[in-house]
């Protein structure tokens, strides 16, 4: 079976240097380490955002970087979702906007908007499709971002931090929620956190970092039960 | 020139000749200037705030030398330029016929010259101050260059954007020293700044007191919809 993702890169920033390599299967797979481990910049470098000094980098089967080959293709090209830890939403533009430019598997703006919505419908964030992000609280932000990371088809998402700007009632909602749509969905995603119970909580595989280094490697033993279904009851604190 | 508006409306309303003529030469000649130097001094800032090559100082100082050149500097090379034998007043001649010294067409060009800075440096701070992380989320999203500049840089950069496109439109109504040397004060290409200058020059007081009544007018008019756009809440 095909590897989602497959990462061996080095790249050097000022003193720090990332040298990581790890394999990823399908479901969620968390990046786990303190702050400044290089765990963010192993998304950007999986996303195209940064080129690799070395290393190659391969999405379900697919050569996005070959450092060696010269091959780097841009971020456009990848067909990878990204969730930022604030949204990263624009602002002057709708929810249903926001969501809908991510849309690559429709031509045009109706056909985008319509599996946007539908989108926004699978997060429980349709009530907010006309609003503008200014309006919304900081776990509905995160709905829309999610929304819009999943809404391009994309072969991998990447979650950077997406919870740890929201509070601790909000965040145990939007793990279940979080869960529950990237499975539903069948994309592969890799979340990166700091938060050891998030990354118990989300991740059926917790990948280590430590100072740019993978440090270890972990299969999440789970009890047998349901896995939350999006759209579940959600707790009475907006989100 | 004098076309903007029928000239029945303005009998009616009692706008005489000697206010509306001027009035009409100027704001013909600053929205022609504006337009053209919106749309260069977008790309050029855009190109300025994005751009990683040499020279980028170089070329925005001397974009921005009108600002500290008194305007009659420019004018003067304006005229010896566009006037004088040369290469530039041969190709004007190919192109409309005559020279643009004292025509229409010099004032609008005298105009986008002293007014270009204003928009330039206004967009290129504007789109240089956008959070790059908005752009970097656009291109995961798979936008293209050009989708992210127009939908997600250029949104995100509109008030600066906006309030060096009014700065230079004010800029371009209220030039006087370059285009009164390009254009003199021929009739119909007297721009209202001319026009107060001659009627204070020929004692026309009344006139003098209206034409700069109407010219403050004006600038107030800007400056409150600059400072309006200051105001209005991001989003």
């Amino acid at each position: 079976m095909t590897a989602a993702l497959e990462v061996t890169v080095a790249r050097q920033i000022g003193e720090f240097e990332l040298d990581v390599a790890f394999t990823v299967e399908s479901g969620m797979s968390v990046l786990f380490g303190p702050s400044g481990a290089g765990k963010s910049l192993t998304l950007a470098l999986i996303a195209g955002l940064i080129r690799p000094d070395t290393g190659t980098i391969v999405i379900n089967g697919r050569v996005v970087t070959d450092c060696a080959r010269r091959i780097h293709v841009s971020s456009q090209g990848r067909r990878v979702g990204m969730v930022f830890q604030d949204g990263l939403l624009l602002p002057h533009r709708s929810v249903l906007d926001n969501v809908a430019f991510a849309v690559r598997q429709a031509s045009g703006r109706r056909a985008r908007r319509a599996v946007a919505r539908s989108w926004l419908e699978r997060v429980g964030a349709e009530e907010f499709a006309d609003r503008r992000p200014g309006s919304l609280s900081g776990g509905q932000r995160q709905r829309v971002a999610l929304a819009r990371g999943l809404a391009g088809d994309p072969a991998l998402v990447l979650l950077d931090e997406p919870l740890s700007a929201l509070d601790s009632a909000v965040r145990r909602e939007l793990r279940d929620l979080i869960r529950a749509v990237i499975l539903s969905s069948g994309v592969a995603a890799v979340l990166v956190t700091h938060d050891a119970e998030e990354a118990e909580e989300l991740g059926d595989v917790v990948i280590a970092y430590n100072d740019g280094r993978v440090t270890g490697r972990r299969i999440v033993e789970r009890p047998a039960r349901p896995e939350p279904q999006p759209g579940a009851p959600e707790s009475t604190e907006s989100a | 020139m004098t076309g903007l508006v029928p000239h029945s409306w303005l009998n009616s309303l009692g706008i005489p000749p000697w206010v509306w003529n001027p009035l009409s030469v100027s704001l013909h000649a600053a929205i022609e200037a504006t337009i053209v130097v919106a749309v260069v001094g977008i790309a050029l800032g855009y190109v300025l705030a994005k751009g990683r090559f040499p020279g980028r100082g170089a070329i925005e100082t001397v974009f921005s030398l009108p600002i500290a050149l008194p305007p009659t500097v420019v004018g003067y090379y304006l005229l010896t330029r566009m006037g004088g034998p040369g290469p530039i007043r041969n190709a004007e001649i190919r192109l409309f016929g005559h020279p643009l010294t004292f025509t229409f067409t010099g004032i609008v060009i005298a105009q986008i010259i002293e007014s270009f800075p204003y928009c330039l440096r206004f967009s290129r701070t504007a789109i240089s101050v956008v959070d790059p992380r908005f752009e970097q989320a656009a291109r995961a999203m798979g936008l293209s260059r050009w989708r992210i500049a127009l939908l997600v840089t250029l949104p995100l950069a509109r008030r600066g954007i906006v309030a060096g496109i009014a700065m230079s439109f004010g800029r371009a109504l209220g030039d006087f020293g370059a285009t009164m040397i390009v254009s003199g004060s021929v009739p119909m290409a007297t721009t209202m700044p001319i026009a107060l200058y001659n009627a204070v020059f020929y004692g026309s007081h009344e006139q003098a007191m209206v034409l700069a009544l109407v010219q403050l007018g004006v600038a107030l008019a800007i400056l409150l919809g600059v400072s309006r756009l200051g105001k209005v809440r991001p989003w």
